[in-house]
């Protein structure tokens, strides 16, 4: 097939891919959205294995097992899962980049293309992608293991862990320069190599540092830096599908970080420095200050509230998925609407342990999408809500953040269900959040606790419905 | 403790503090109540209807005062000709009295209460917060001499409110001008509406305009900016120039409008004078002025408190009983007021009241505590007009921290870019260039795509730009030909996991978005 035709069918992958995520823009533009980019990669995938010379057979082998284990994984994963299930699939974009690299540096011909100032550009480029796949790969490892709960959710702080990072970053660079001199001369191997075992050791480290309740802003940003090493990758092989493909994955994954910082009021480098959700939040003012008394209610008490009400707010938080409470809310929401209670559901951009974790969960209980609503359109709502029930949630709606300066959390935005008439916390105790801050919502006047295990509590709630 | 409810005295006034809906939820409060004998006749409560709500009725003024802990009343102690005697008098030492006071106007009778060593709660002085609203029984009488000065002005208007068309002619819909908008203001505006006629409003605070229009009534707006609002929801006195604005406006209306109800003022000054003489001249025959501020001076130097006059041919309506004119509905509304306050004083719902003076609420309306004179109370400092000033302070810092270096930074930051791209340029051959446009531009569009995703569907936008991140399955495909068998292995290797990568990324895409429906 001629250059021509391969580069016309790779502009016709990235417009489709374009076309994928502005498809995302709402719901029902999405799943055309995802036609297009199953589309844009077919393409890029026949016009790519087209200029297969040999092994066509050992190449459709591997596509056929590597299709037929995802196509798997995809059918079985519980939405719950879906956070631990995006992170395993970094891990391999990740190491995929790794493999890529060194098989290009390893390539005979290397020598051969390029001499002088591209093949030191060529070389820097080979590196880059080898660091950020290596870095993306053992992160979402860690992630993984963080997510599914198979490692400890603290955050790891070594001492001088600035340090560490540091000492790392400069061996990185230091390595950099050794080995475009010695690639020059054919040498490199062991540069190359020692700086992925730095890249790994990095990856691992960042992310135990990072606390469970940063893990939304750890999710995106490996999926940013996935994209940054596969357009790495596509400078190393002057491919601009990869470039252009990688940079819209880079920024999509940039830009979802940002938002999940702005939603926890953090600044990004304090996230990746990591160490938040840890002891801070024992030592503030809040935490040993005798707040009061908590109300319990009793499921059949809250069942008359939510019938009596007829504005309901429901704020879900990762309680509920881990509960697998999402099916019985949506029952009890459908019993409140046909004895025509307004039902609506807030989420907080950080709820749950990804980007939109929650709406997925909503979705997955058949929930009508066009009830749930986000933090900022309906906020201002609450005075007017007689009932919020907050489902296993607890930083997004401390009023502490709003009030108390010295909060860990001070300055993010909350739901403010408190100013609403009535809010029902559903808790299985009177734990901290992941920030390890009290939470003097528990405490308000019109705060009722309905403690216990929230699926077997909200089917209590629905049976006395 | 027992609540007890006299007759009121005062000449005209058929209002009575408690009705019997009231009583039976003070009962539920714990307390008990007493009502003098008639107290309820003038706003059609029967006694027997007070005994069947759980009161018991007294006979004799003086009874029921010696024997009550509490006495609800609406307006001031005076002097009880019937029974010669100060209705100051009758109170005894550690009695509470809750009635409207005017602390400001009447410095002598607070005085007097002090040295009777009662508690006394001012109902006019209730703060104007957003919790004290349900006590706030300013607002609610105010309600009712608005509704009540448009029954008045059609009463005295000698045409229809509503336009119609019919047999006998087309009747033109009354123009009705409402000026000041407060709770009263308002009232009027949504009386006069329901009629069916036509209604403008004037109000100096601009933020009232969203609920004149609200109400579907047109806000009338000078050509002159100067904010009008001032601490506790009220005006305040507005400059020499916007006043002179402000009389040019009433008198161009003066011409057109059939009615017109004033119901400005200002806390503690007398009444602002908004229509002039040449305005009530210029107003056609038959027209109505209802004067709502007739009692502290009128918004018209014409109205006279009390009564109706006919100035110019203009109806001038100065009533100052307006609330007393729908007695049923005001003492309903009055005693909803008193008994939140009984709520909000007494807790533990054991029937006896506490004066906590950290509570804002309570602190604002007691004007003397005990033999001493509690009053002004320290401002409230809230007012009506900015809907979360209270959160204000805690935002602030947070976001000037963040502002304060973007004057410079943008510069510094292009600066910087630009260097490290004529940097760059410097060195790199024209492909490596060639790509890194294509590369930048890809960032941008990236950047424009996504901030359009909708936040819902994030999780979904994860997995797709996970599945297309494995285009770097291509740089797999372009190595497994090669001879090398090592190669061909870590390529293929390659290819499979990016192939999961793939498959699994756009099959759980698709699950999750199928699952999104309305």
């Amino acid at each position: 097939m001629s250059e021509g035709i391969v580069t016309a069918s790779y502009i016709g992958a990235t417009v489709l891919f374009i076309l994928a995520l502005g498809g995302l823009s709402n719901q029902e533009t999405s799943r055309r959205g995802v036609m297009y980019g199953m589309a844009g990669m077919a393409i890029a995938l026949i016009v790519t294995m087209a200029s297969v010379t040999a092994n066509m057979g050992i190449l459709i082998g591997g596509l056929v097992i590597g299709g037929a284990i995802g196509v798997v994984l995809a059918k079985r994963v519980q939405m719950t899962e879906m956070p631990e299930l995006v992170a395993i699939l970094h891990s391999l974009v990740g190491m995929a980049a790794v493999l890529v690299g060194f098989a290009n540096f390893m390539d005979p011909g290397r020598l051969e293309h390029y001499a002088g100032v591209e093949l030191t550009i060529h070389d820097i480029e080979t590196y880059l992608g080898i660091l950020i796949g290596a870095i993306t790969f053992s992160g979402s490892v860690i992630a993984f293991g963080k997510l599914s709960g198979k490692m400890s959710g603290n955050p790891l702080m070594i001492p001088g862990r600035h340090f560490i990072n540091l000492g790392l970053l400069l061996g990185s660079i230091y390595l950099c320069m050794m080995f475009v001199d010695q690639s020059a001369a054919g040498g490199g191997f062991m540069p190359l190599l020692i700086m992925t075992g730095i890249a790994l050791l990095f990856g691992i480290h960042m992310v135990m540092a990072i606390g469970g309740a940063d893990m939304p802003v750890v999710v995106s940003m490996l999926n940013s830096y996935s994209g940054w090493a596969a357009s790495a990758t596509g400078f190393m092989l002057n491919n601009d599908l990869l470039i252009v493909t990688g940079a819209l994955v880079g920024s999509s994954g940039a830009i979802l970080s940002y938002i999940m910082c702005r939603a926890m009021n953090r600044k990004f480098i304090s996230v990746i420095a990591g160490g938040f959700g840890t002891t801070t939040g024992g030592s503030s003012a809040g935490a040993d200050v005798d707040q009061g008394e908590v109300v319990a209610l009793e499921a059949p008490e809250v069942a008359s509230l939510l019938a009596e009400a007829k504005e309901v707010m429901i704020i879900p938080g990762y309680g509920m998925a881990v509960a697998q409470a999402q099916h019985i809310v949506c029952e009890i929401t459908k019993a409140l609407k046909a004895k025509k209670v307004n039902v609506r559901f807030g989420i907080h951009p950080v709820a749950g342990r990804m980007p939109g974790h929650m709406n997925v969960l909503l979705a997955e209980a058949r929930v009508p999408y066009d009830i749930v609503y986000e933090m900022e359109e309906i906020n201002d709502d609450f005075p007017n809500i007689d009932v919020s029930v907050v489902i296993g949630a607890n930083d997004i709606v401390n009023p502490s953040a709003l009030t108390d300066p010295d909060s860990p959390i001070a300055g993010m935005p909350v739901l403010e269900c408190w100013k609403g008439t009535t809010t029902i916390v559903l808790k299985r105790g009177m734990a901290t959040g992941y920030a390890g801050v009290q939470n003097p919502l528990f405490f308000e006047d019109n705060t009722r606790m309905l403690f216990g295990d929230a699926r077997a509590s909200l089917d209590a709630v629905f049976k006395n419905l | 403790m027992k609540i007890g409810i006299p007759k009121e005295i005062h000449d005209g006034e058929k209002r009575v503090a408690t009705t019997p809906d009231v009583v039976k939820q003070l009962i539920k409060l714990g307390f008990e109540v007493a009502v003098e004998s008639g107290a309820g006749a003038e706003a059609h409560f029967s006694d027997s209807a007070y005994n069947d709500a759980g009161a018991t009725v007294v006979e004799g003024t003086k009874s029921l005062w010696d024997m009550s802990d509490i006495i609800f009343k609406v307006r001031a102690p005076e002097f009880n000709s019937a029974l010669n005697v100060e209705e100051v008098d009758l109170l005894h030492e550690k009695q509470v009295l809750i009635t409207f006071l005017w602390p400001a106007q009447n410095p002598e009778l607070l005085k007097k209460l002090a040295e009777k060593k009662v508690t006394a709660l001012a109902m006019d002085s209730v703060p104007r917060i957003s919790r004290a609203q349900k006590m706030d029984a300013l607002s609610s009488m105010a309600n009712i001499a608005g509704y009540r000065a448009i029954v008045e002005a059609a009463q005295h208007f000698g045409r229809f409110f509503t336009g119609q068309i019919t047999a006998a002619g087309k009747v033109p819909p009354a123009k009705v001008l409402v000026i000041g908008a407060g709770v009263a203001g308002l009232a009027a505006i949504g009386a006069a509406k329901s009629m069916g006629a036509i209604v403008r409003a004037f109000d100096t605070r601009p933020e009232v305009k969203e609920q004149v229009e609200s109400m579907d009534a047109e806000f009338l707006e000078v050509d002159f900016e100067e904010e009008g609002s001032g601490t506790g929801g009220y005006a305040k006195v507005m400059s020499k120039e916007f006043i002179e604005a402000e009389m040019a406006l009433f008198m161009e209306q003066a011409k057109e409008v059939d009615i017109i109800i004033t119901t400005a003022l200002i806390p503690g000054k007398p009444a602002p004078e908004l229509i002039k003489d040449y305005m009530v001249e210029a107003m056609k025959d038959g027209s109505v002025i209802v004067d709502l501020a007739a009692e502290q001076g009128g918004n018209c130097k014409l109205s006279e408190a009390g009564i109706v006059k006919k100035v110019h041919g203009v109806s001038i309506i100065g009533y100052t009983d307006l609330p007393s004119r729908l007695a049923a509905q005001s003492s309903q509304l009055y005693g909803t007021n008193l008994r939140h306050l009984m709520t909000d004083m007494c807790k533990a719902k054991d029937g006896n009241l506490v004066v906590d003076f950290d509570d804002e609420v309570v602190r604002g309306a007691t004007v003397v505590k005990e033999g001493e004179i509690t009053w002004p109370p320290p401002a409230p400092k809230l007012s009506a007009a900015p809907p979360k000033p209270a959160e204000k302070p805690v935002e602030k810092p947070v976001e000037k921290v963040e502002e304060t270096p973007s004057a410079l930074g943008p510069i510094i930051t292009f600066c910087v870019a630009g260097l490290g791209l004529l940097g760059l340029g410097s060195v790199a051959p024209a492909s490596f260039m060639a790509h890194f446009t294509v590369f930048v531009l890809a960032c941008f569009v990236g950047y424009m795509v996504i901030w359009n995703v909708t936040a819902a569907l994030h999780t979904p936008l994860m997995s797709v730009t996970n599945a297309i991140s494995s285009i770097i399955i291509i740089g797999a495909i372009l190595q497994i030909s090669s001879g090398d068998r090592l190669l061909m292995w870590v390529a293929a290797f390659a290819v499979t996991i990016t192939a999961i990568n793939i498959a699994g990324g756009f099959a759980v895409t698709r699950r999750m978005l199928e699952m999104f429906r309305r």
